[in-house]
């Protein structure tokens, strides 16, 4: 366990100072445990627990979009942990239920523990499509169809700034649209 | 949106660097200072005996009292940005300008005084005091909300009402130069109360605004 969160550290640090791929496996290497602490989270509040990857996504987009309060001589973990269990309570209270989240809910994760996602997520798919066109098709097209920065950039005839300026803010938006929905 | 998708959408946004988020506040809060002080300007203006008053420790002690408040806020807010963490630990510095105010008391009481304290700590600008002080802070207010919603507090309520001490305190501090009372009580009185309003709105604010 001690192994796995200082590899997160590892990876987290890499990836701010630029390493794409060491961010790629970060997330990768999250998610499986944020999945089953959101399924015992719903569990435990007794709702069904087919509504966790909407959970999930919200968890890696604030972990995102939030990525500079992390300080980077501390461990990653504790930091990760505070953003999913705000999130996870976010969730439970939207659904009008008491919460109780027990913060063991993510430690305790055991590694080889590696759910796969019960049913499509459905919340962040109906909020890209309230997404102004731009940002959307942005989005779109480097989500679903794979494309690179380079390639969308030019599908569309933009500047390759352009579309990580419509990237970023499509992120960001996407982000507060399911915050108050 | 399946979450491979999503992560792989993330990291093809790895390049973006958002600003440091105290670069952001400090931005903000410079964007907003004229507001505050155009409030000032037009309707208090700095007292005219502000020469003699400076030779007065008391009249220095007011910004003694204000600076710490709105340095120690901001200090804390920044803190407060990060998801994991909370006052604990950290609160204790809000008490630094308490300290410097119960100092400031005593060495008040010490002295000989030719008006009593009752009337000292009523003074002649109390109703100034609690309207200008709120007045002054809101613009900063907004500011310090803006800057600070690039956090990730774990309660936007609280965080919310130490912006509203840092906007206060620095509100306090120009207000300061135009108050005529400089005993430490009526600051101790009169600057809490509407410190203590500004907090108020600033966590009914920050509730909503400096959710993530």
């Amino acid at each position: 366990m001690r192994e796995r969160e200082d590899e997160w550290t590892d990876l987290m640090r890499s990836a701010i100072s630029g390493d794409d791929a060491a961010y790629h496996r970060l997330l990768k290497a999250i998610t499986p445990v944020l999945r089953a602490a959101a399924r015992r989270g719903l569990a435990r509040a007794g709702q069904p627990v087919d509504q966790s990857e909407d959970i999930v996504q919200d968890i890696l987009l604030a972990v995102h979009l939030k990525r500079q309060t992390w300080d980077t001589s501390a461990p990653f973990a504790p930091w990760l942990f505070a953003i999913a269990r705000n999130k996870l309570i976010d969730a439970l209270r939207r659904r009008g239920r008491r919460i109780f989240v027990n913060i063991d809910d993510f430690a305790e994760t055991l590694p080889g523990e590696t759910p796969e996602p019960t049913a499509s997520p459905g919340e962040v798919t109906a909020q890209l499509q309230a997404l102004p066109a731009r940002q959307r098709e942005v989005l779109q097209s480097i989500a679903v169809d794979s494309a690179s920065i380079k390639d969308t950039a030019a599908k569309f005839a933009m500047t390759e700034g352009a579309v990580r300026v419509a990237l970023h803010r499509g992120l960001a938006s996407l982000t507060a649209k399911l915050r108050d929905r | 949106m399946d979450t491979d998708q999503l992560i792989r959408t993330l990291t093809a946004d790895n390049a973006y660097r958002p600003r440091p988020i105290g670069l952001a506040l400090m931005m903000a809060l410079l964007a907003a200072a004229p507001v505050s002080l155009l409030i000032f300007f037009a309707e208090l203006g700095v007292r005219p005996d502000v020469m003699t008053a400076m030779h007065n420790p008391f009249f220095d002690l007011k910004f003694a009292v204000t600076l710490a408040l709105a340095a120690s806020a901001i200090a804390v807010s920044l803190h407060l940005t990060r998801p994991e963490a909370s006052l604990r630990g950290f609160g204790w510095w809000l008490l630094i300008p308490a300290g410097i105010l119960v100092a400031a008391i005593s060495g008040e009481m010490m002295m000989p005084q030719r008006t009593p304290m009752m009337t000292r700590l009523i003074g002649k600008n109390s109703m100034a005091c609690m309207t200008a002080i709120p007045a002054m802070s809101l613009p900063l207010l907004v500011g310090a909300l803006y800057g600070l919603r690039q956090g990730a507090p774990a309660r936007p309520a609280v965080a919310g009402a130490v912006a509203g001490l840092l906007s206060a305190g620095l509100a306090a501090t120009v207000y300061a130069s135009h108050c005529t009372d400089d005993s430490p009580l009526f600051v101790a009185t009169w600057y809490t109360l509407a410190t203590a309003i500004v907090a108020s709105v600033g966590a009914l604010m920050g509730k909503r605004a400096l959710r993530y």
